[in-house]
C-alpha cells in the first residue's frame, strides 16, 4: 500500500505540491488529471524520490516503510518503477543492458522484447533518437523486467501514434494485472481478487481508459488534490466544463 | 644512412611543437641487455600480468605473431604464419634493402629532438610486414616493455600491409612494476598499399613518472582501409603525440579512436590528424576523454584538399572530478566540394541520466560506473573480436580504478 499523508514539496522556495493525502491500497490503479504545471508529474518524481523535490512536511509511506527521505534506487528495490514521459538519453548503454539492470540480471530479454515489439532496438543506445511511441515501448519494457508493485506512469499516450496506442495501453493493463482473459480455472472475479499491483496514471487526454479500468480519479489543480470521483466521470466532467469548473467544489 | 644522422644530430636539441619540452639528458640510452627468449611462458608472473594489462599475450593464445622488446633488447620475434613476417629492425635494416625504402620516409628525422634521438640512439623495434594478398587470422602482438628505471627506450616500428592483404596488430607499452620514471619515444611508419586493410591498437600502460613521446605517420593507397587505435588509460606524467595519416589513393578510409583517461598527475596531449588528398577518400576521428584530476587536450585535425572526400570528427569529454579536457577540434577544406563536420562536447555526467538509472535499482556509484563505461565503449567496426576484448578490458580495468 502506498500512503502519502499531508504531503509539501518545494522546488527551491516554490511550493509545489500542497498537503497532498493519497491512499493506494494493492491491486487498486488511480488515474491523476490535471492540466500543464498543475504538479503531477512533481507528484511522481516526489515519490519516486527525486532530490530536486524537497519535501517540506508530511510523509510517504511505501508497503509500511517511510520512504520520504529513502534514496531513489532503495524506492526502486522495494518496488516502485516509473514509466517516464521522457528519460535522458545515455550514450554507451544500450537498452539491452538497461533492461538486465532493470530485472537484476535475471530476465529473458529477448522475449519481453519481442512482447513489446521491441526486438531491434535492443541493441541501441537507450533513448538515443526514440521517437514518442518508441520511448514509451522501452519504458514498458524496462518496468516489465523491474516487475515493479507500484507503477507510476507520466502521461504514457502522450506523443504515441495510433499504430501503438493499443499496445502500450493493453501493455499498461496487463502491467497492472488488469487484463482480461479467459482463465478455465479462475473466474474473472477472482482475478481481480489476486491484483496486487498498483497503478498511479497521470493523463491528460484520458485516452488511456479506452484500455485500462482505473479505480479512482482524482483531480491534480495548482498542486492540490482536488475531486476524487470515478475516472470516467472526472474524465467527462473536464472534457464538458473544463479543470478550472470541476475543481470548484474544492477551492 | 649518414644524411639521415646528420639532420637528426642538427635536431638533437630542437623542441616539439606541442608537449612540455624533456630534458633529455635526463634518461639514459645506453642499451640494456636481455636474454632472447624462445617461449614466453618462461616471463616472470609479473611481467605476464603487466603485459596482459596491455593487451600481450605471453601465452600467445590466438595471436598470428609476436615480438617482445624489453628495455632495449628484442627478447622474442616471432611469425605464426605464411606471408607474416615480424622482425627486429635493426636485423631487417642490415638484411633487407627494402626496409630503407620505408625507414624515415614518412616522418622527417629532424622534426623535433625525439625523432633525432630516435634515429642517433636506436634501440631496436618491429617491422610487420603482410605479403600481398595475405590475410592474418588473428592479431600481431607487439610489446615494448620497460624495466629499467630511468631508460630512454628508443623505438622505431615500421607496419607494411602490402596489397590486398589484411592485417592486425595490437601494441602494448608498458612499464614493469617497480618502474616509476622513464622516457618512451616511439616512431611508427605505416604503409597501407593499395586495397589492404590494416587495423593498428595501441594500448599504453605505463607509471605515474613516464614521459611518451610517440611519433607516427602513415599513408594509405587506394582503396585501402587504416583503422588506429590509441588507448591510454593509465597515470602517465606526459604524453604527447599527434599521429598524422595521409590518404592518398581513391577511396581510401582512415578511421581514429581514441580512449583516454587523466588521472590526478597526467598531462595528456593526444591529437589526430588525417589528410584526404585523393578523391572519395572517407575519415573519422573519434575521441572520447575522461578525468578524474589529469589535465587532457585531444585535438584533432581533419584536411580536405581534393573535392568530394567526408570527413567527421567527434570529441567528447567528461570531466569526472577535478582536471581539465581541452577539446580542439580543427576542420581545413581547401577546395569547394569537401563535406566535413565536427561535433565536440566536454561536460560532467548528467545528473538526470544517474537519476535514471538509480531509479532502475543502481547505486549512486553503480550508475556511474555504467556511464562511463558506457561513454568510452565506442564501436569499432572491423576490429578482430580478440582486440575489441582488450579494449573492452582496459575500459574495465580503468573504471575500477577510477570509482
Amino acid at each position: 500500500m502506498l500512503q502519502i499523508e499531508d504531503l509539501q514539496v518545494m522546488i527551491g522556495n516554490k511550493e509545489i505540491l500542497k498537503h497532498i493525502d493519497l491512499e493506494i491500497r494493492p491491486g487498486e490503479t488511480h488515474v491523476m488529471f490535471g492540466p500543464n504545471g498543475s504538479g503531477k508529474t512533481s507528484l511522481l518524481m516526489t515519490i519516486m524520490g527525486y532530490p530536486q523535490y524537497r519535501v517540506a512536511g508530511g510523509k510517504i509511506v511505501f508497503k509500511g516503510e517511510d520512504i520520504t527521505y529513502m534514496p531513489i534506487n532503495e524506492r526502486a528495490k522495494l518496488g516502485i518503477g516509473v514509466s517516464y514521459q521522457r528519460p535522458p538519453t545515455i550514450h554507451g548503454v544500450r537498452t539491452r543492458q538497461m533492461v538486465q539492470i532493470c530485472a537484476e540480471g535475471d530476465v529473458d530479454v529477448e522475449a519481453l522484447a519481442e512482447k513489446m515489439n521491441f526486438s531491434g532496438f535492443l541493441e541501441r543506445d537507450i533513448n538515443a533518437g526514440f521517437s514518442g511511441g518508441e520511448i514509451k515501448r522501452s519504458e514498458l519494457l524496462q518496468l516489465m523486467a523491474q516487475d515493479a508493485d507500484l507503477l507510476l506512469f507520466d502521461e504514457p499516450e502522450s506523443g504515441v501514434d495510433l499504430e501503438n496506442i493499443s499496445l502500450i495501453g493493453n501493455s499498461i493493463s496487463e502491467l497492472l494485472q488488469r487484463d482480461f482473459k479467459l482463465n478455465a480455472h479462475k473466474s474473472q472475479k477472482e482475478r481481480r481478487k489476486e491484483r496486487t499491483r498498483m497503478g498511479l496514471i497521470i493523463t491528460h487526454t484520458g485516452f488511456i481508459l479506452d484500455y485500462v479500468t482505473a479505480d479512482k480519479g482524482q483531480v491534480l489543480y495548482n498542486g492540490m488534490l482536488t475531486c476524487t470521483s470515478h475516472p470516467r466521470e472526472i474524465f467527462r466532467c473536464i472534457s464538458k466544463v473544463g479543470y478550472g469548473e470541476c475543481v470548484k467544489c474544492a477551492i | 644512412m649518414r644524411d639521415l644522422d646528420e639532420k637528426a644530430l642538427r635536431a638533437k636539441d630542437k623542441k616539439a611543437l606541442l608537449g612540455p619540452d624533456i630534458d633529455l639528458d635526463a634518461y639514459h640510452s645506453e642499451p640494456v641487455s636481455h636474454e632472447y627468449v624462445r617461449d614466453l611462458g618462461i616471463l616472470s608472473q609479473a611481467d605476464k600480468d603487466r603485459m596482459i594489462l596491455a593487451g600481450v599475450d605471453a601465452d600467445e593464445k590466438e595471436r598470428s605473431g609476436t615480438y617482445v622488446q624489453k628495455d632495449s633488447a628484442v627478447i622474442h620475434a616471432r611469425s605464426g604464419q605464411d606471408g607474416l613476417e615480424v622482425i627486429p629492425i635493426k636485423d631487417a635494416l642490415q638484411q633487407y634493402d627494402w626496409v630503407k625504402d620505408y625507414y624515415w620516409k614518412l616522418i622527417a628525422v629532424d622534426t623535433d629532438k625525439y625523432t633525432a634521438r630516435a634515429k642517433l640512439a636506436l634501440h631496436n623495434g618491429y617491422v610487420i610486414r603482410a605479403s600481398a594478398g595475405s590475410k592474418v587470422v588473428y592479431p600481431v602482438q607487439a610489446c615494448l616493455y620497460l624495466e629499467k628505471e630511468g631508460l630512454s627506450q628508443n623505438v622505431h616500428n615500421i607496419i607494411i600491409a602490402e596489397e590486398g592483404s589484411e592485417l592486425h596488430i595490437i601494441t602494448g607499452c608498458a612499464t614493469a612494476a617497480h618502474v616509476q620514471r622513464g622516457l618512451h619515444v616511439g616512431i611508427s611508419e605505416f604503409y597501407v598499399k593499395k586495397n589492404a586493410k590494416l587495423s593498428f591498437t595501441m594500448i599504453h600502460h605505463f607509471a605515474e613518472e613516464m614521459m611518451v613521446r610517440p611519433r607516427s605517420v602513415g599513408v594509405v593507397e587506394e582503396g585501402g582501409l587504416f583503422l588506429n587505435n590509441y588507448v591510454c588509460m593509465k597515470p602517465v606524467k606526459s604524453l604527447q603525440t599527434y599521429p598524422t595519416t595521409y590518404l592518398d589513393g581513391k577511396g581510401a578510409v582512415a578511421r581514429f579512436h581514441s580512449l583516454l583517461v587523466g588521472s590526478p598527475g597526467s598531462e595528456m596531449d593526444v591529437g589526430g590528424r588525417i589528410v584526404l588528398r585523393a578523391p572519395e577518400t572517407r575519415a573519422e576521428i573519434i575521441s572520447r576523454a575522461i578525468t578524474n584530476g589529469g589535465n587532457i587536450i585531444a585535438r584533432g585535425d581533419l584536411v580536405g584538399e581534393v573535392p568530394g572526400v567526408k570527413a567527421h570528427l567527434e570529441c567528447r569529454g567528461l570531466i569526472l572530478n577535478k582536471g581539465s579536457i581541452h577539446a580542439i577540434p580543427e576542420l581545413e577544406g581547401k577546395v569547394d566540394g569537401v563535406e566535413m563536420s565536427h561535433e565536440a562536447a566536454v561536460g560532467k555526467i548528467a545528473q538526470d541520466e544517474i537519476l535514471y538509472l538509480m531509479s532502475r535499482g543502481l547505486s549512486e556509484d553503480e550508475a556511474t560506473a555504467t556511464i562511463v563505461r558506457g561513454f568510452l565503449s565506442v564501436d569499432i567496426p572491423g576490429l578482430p573480436a580478440q582486440l575489441k576484448a582488450q579494449i573492452d578490458r582496459a575500459v574495465e580495468q580503468s573504471d575500477q580504478d577510477m570509482m
